[in-house]
């Protein structure tokens, strides 16, 4: 009987251990501080904007003085607030008080990863294409692919840039104070700072970041005008925006975001897909040259993923540059530095190491996730955290980085369909790879594009930590060869090809006035 | 990717004190259809999936009534289609009590009660999250069984229902979506149930049996359409099948089993059809202490 005591205490001290290792999952976003900005960055009013042709491109009208009879009874809202606030209202400023352009990075990381699924195909082996038009309807739209989720990151990046810009130029203009400022009833919930309250930087980056978020996911709409509801309360609960100020942030947000939808309707994304005869076309061509032409290894055959992503128009430089900067062709399938590198891949098929296949996870980011310039955008949200940016500044450098990420996918794209050269798996069908094989031709790897784009805005905007974007971007690079997936010149020649997209992004960096 | 079972969790089979009974496991299963979610089908980038498991298993009698067992897994998969690897290495190891509080004759037959408790862990350091070709999904559980069972003469009825507790695993990657994005390298595990009967015939010489089987996850998520499985998915599967104990006349120490199982109903899993066969021997350690301390 003792044994068994013994090992029924045994058993249920266990229980509690187990019990005890399922406790939270220490999430980083949910340990996120409030922002508090080292510098608000009074003048950013001055910045120069990506699209707009002047921070007051839209006009704002001036606000109602906070002696106005009316101003007053607005903060009555405020206060009612504050007299009882829930446990659900504190969990909504502690979630948004880390940062409006923070927190809506995140919730266009979510998006992607929700619908970054490849169609599943028709009864006849072709596949169906999501289209806008019908998004709720399988297959729903967006893919967010890679190049699809580069794009949408840049847009929004922008769109919230240029309206902060525009923000803070009327914020300087009108100085209106906060209403806690006005109020000494009213307190301040959040880091309080000297930045006027009119209009709201917060209603501003939530109205632009709706109305881009409604043509890049119009199936969740409804979910992120509840974000963006909640984003609202949490600024007139927290004391720091009556609802004028959030009036006149939004509408000004809505107004900027007229003119970055316009740029989005007319920059050839559309045609992204192409045809049928096109995609034949891509084979032919390349099939005339003695190379071999790339094969989608899914079965059925795939059409490759968005072949005229190359046409779409960058932010950095223009379609003429995408062309000219075009790396030189991949080591032909029939030369000896072709075989080296295609036996190299075999080995790493062959021999990959555990700590190699965590390399390949890490960086996968396939199906289901929010593709690299995502865990881009989640390295950078992670690092600019411990910054301190003010909103401006945080839309200003996620705009330089996502810029330079979307027009990395457009050259690399450029590239890949230039050459339309083959998989490794699809030139040796025994090369089995330790993730999914994207659906498109290899020279240059994708992910080395990226990277070598993304380390070099983040080391020109974080200089301390350039050391380590480099070393990640050379891992994230090195992962696609572990992984069986691409070969050595692909991984190289992206790397180099994105540092040099990076370069323009930088150059943007050094003249747009924020330093 | 459900748990293995090594045979001995869940029969009515007790070993004698101070006999070890050790073998040596094979199960050989595949699928080529599975469940999406609720939605059964296919996928011509996996083809047929399949994997291998030889499997090191022994059971202890501490005394008549307390067994002690162990298993220890070896696993290969594969996939016939498609690109992505197959997965090899040694997968959890479990270690369980088993214990036979009550047997007592009742009615025409005996009825017993048995309680098991245990616990797995990986014993090697593979990849959970590279479904459905991972050869397990890493967490560390805690199970507790109750199980009874009913013989009259040669025919039984043995069912048994087990909690498994599981802890939270680890993957490679610091963010993934599930219902929702989470930016941490933790994926919590809900807790899984299952359910066992199984009855037929049984004697010293040959066991044969009939075995309905249900897993049940608590929680977790669907695959969404054309996506990747994930550790955390909610794994349900109902399995039939049969089962075959065999000692051998010559050598009274010696047994073979053979075991078939298939899943008629799914979610997030594969629709396995399951052979094994395996090989057990006893090993009497009362021999050799009879002779030294003769307490009887």
């Amino acid at each position: 009987m003792k044994i068994i005591n013994n090992y029924i205490t045994t058993f249920t001290i266990s229980i509690l251990f187990l019990s005890s290792c399922k406790q939270s999952l220490d999430d980083r976003s949910k340990a996120y501080t409030s922002l508090n900005p080292t510098n608000i960055d009074l003048n950013a009013g001055d910045w120069k904007p990506v699209l707009l042709t002047a921070p007051n491109e839209f006009p704002l009208a001036a606000p109602m003085p906070t002696t106005n009879p009316a101003y007053l009874r607005e903060l009555n809202e405020i206060k009612g607030y504050q007299q009882n606030i829930t446990p659900a209202q504190q969990a909504i400023i502690n979630y948004w008080s880390a940062g409006a352009v923070l927190r809506w990075n995140e919730i266009m990381r979510e998006l992607v990863a929700k619908h970054n699924l490849p169609p599943y195909q028709n009864d006849d082996g072709t596949y169906p294409i999501p289209t806008a038009a019908n998004p709720f309807s399988y297959p729903q739209f967006p893919f967010a692919n890679p190049p699809y989720a580069a794009r949408a990151y840049a847009y929004v990046s922008v769109a919230q840039y240029d309206a902060l810009v525009a923000a803070y130029f009327y914020k300087r203009q009108y100085s209106r104070v906060a209403p806690y400022k006005v109020d000494a009833a009213i307190k301040p919930l959040v880091p309080t700072s000297d930045l006027a309250a009119y209009p709201s930087e917060d209603a501003t980056v939530y109205a632009v970041t709706v109305e881009m978020l409604k043509l890049l996911f119009p199936a969740d709409v409804a979910y992120i005008q509840q974000k963006a509801d909640e984003h609202k309360l949490y600024r007139i609960i927290a004391g720091m925006n009556t609802r004028s100020d959030m009036d006149a942030g939004e509408s000004l947000g809505r107004a900027v975001a007229t003119k970055v939808i316009a740029r989005a309707a007319n920059d050839n994304m559309g045609k992204a897909v192409g045809t049928p005869a096109q995609w034949a076309a891509l084979e032919s061509t390349t099939a005339a040259t003695g190379e071999t032409p790339w094969i989608s290894l899914e079965n059925p055959r795939r059409p490759p993923m968005l072949p005229f992503f190359s046409r779409v128009r960058p932010f950095l430089f223009d379609s003429l540059t995408t062309i000219a900067i075009r790396p030189p062709a991949p080591p032909s399938v029939n030369s000896d530095q072709f075989k080296k590198e295609l036996a190299e891949v075999k080995s790493f098929a062959d021999n990959c190491t555990r700590d190699q296949k965590a390399i390949v996870a890490f960086w996968a980011d396939g199906v289901g996730t929010y593709t690299p310039p995502g865990h881009w955008n989640a390295i950078a949200a992670d690092d600019f955290t411990g910054l301190n940016f003010s909103e401006v500044r945080w839309a200003r450098n996620l705009a330089l980085l996502n810029m330079s990420l979307m027009d990395a996918g457009i050259t690399c794209w450029d590239t890949k369909y230039a050459y339309f050269n083959p998989r490794p798996s699809q030139m040796d069908p025994s090369i089995k790879t330790n993730t999914g094989v994207p659906n498109f031709p290899a020279y240059i790897s994708g992910h080395s594009t990226f990277s070598g784009a993304a380390a070099t805005v983040l080391s020109y905007i974080n200089p301390t930590k350039a050391n380590d974007y480099n070393e990640m971007a050379k891992q994230a690079s090195i992962s696609r060869i572990y992984g069986a997936l691409h070969y050595r010149s692909d991984c190289e020649v992206g790397l180099t090809q994105g540092k040099k997209v990076g370069d323009f992004a930088v150059a943007r960096g050094k003249t747009d006035g924020a330093n | 990717m459900l748990p293995s079972s090594a045979q001995t969790d869940v029969d009515a089979i007790m070993m004698t004190k101070n006999n070890f009974c050790g073998g040596l496991m094979y199960t050989s299963s595949k699928w080529d259809y599975y469940w999406e979610g609720t939605l059964h089908r296919n996928n011509q980038n996996l083809g047929t999936v399949s994997s291998q498991m030889i499997g090191i298993m022994g059971n202890y009698g501490l005394k008549d009534n307390l067994n002690i067992l162990f298993s220890l897994p070896y696993i290969t998969t594969k996939a016939s289609a498609g690109t992505l690897a197959g997965q090899k290495g040694i997968q959890d190891f479990s270690l369980m009590v088993k214990w036979l509080p009550i047997e007592k004759k009742l009615w025409k037959g005996t009825f017993s009660l048995y309680a098991l408790g245990g616990f797995s862990a990986p014993a090697s350091n593979y990849v959970a999250d590279f479904l459905p070709l991972s050869i397990g999904l890493r967490s560390t559980n805690a199970t507790g069984r109750l199980m009874v069972d009913y013989q009259v003469k040669n025919l039984f009825v043995t069912a048994s229902a087990a909690y498994a507790l599981r802890s939270n695993v680890t993957i490679d990657r610091t963010a993934y979506y599930t219902t929702e994005m989470h930016y941490t390298n933790k994926v919590w595990m809900p807790n899984t149930v299952n359910y066992n009967i199984r009855a037929g015939y049984r004697s010293s010489r040959l066991i044969a049996e009939g075995v309905a089987d249900i897993w049940q996850t608590n929680g977790g998520f669907d695959i969404t359409r054309n996506n990747m499985p994930f550790p955390s998915n909610q794994m349900n599967a109902k399995r039939i099948g049969a089962n075959i104990k065999y000692t051998v006349p010559k050598i009274e120490q010696l047994s073979i089993i053979a075991n078939a199982m298939f899943t008629v109903a799914g979610r997030n899993v594969g629709q396995t059809t399951s052979i094994s066969a395996g090989v057990f021997y006893i090993i009497d350690f009362n021999k050799k202490k009879s002779e030294t301390t003769d307490k009887k």
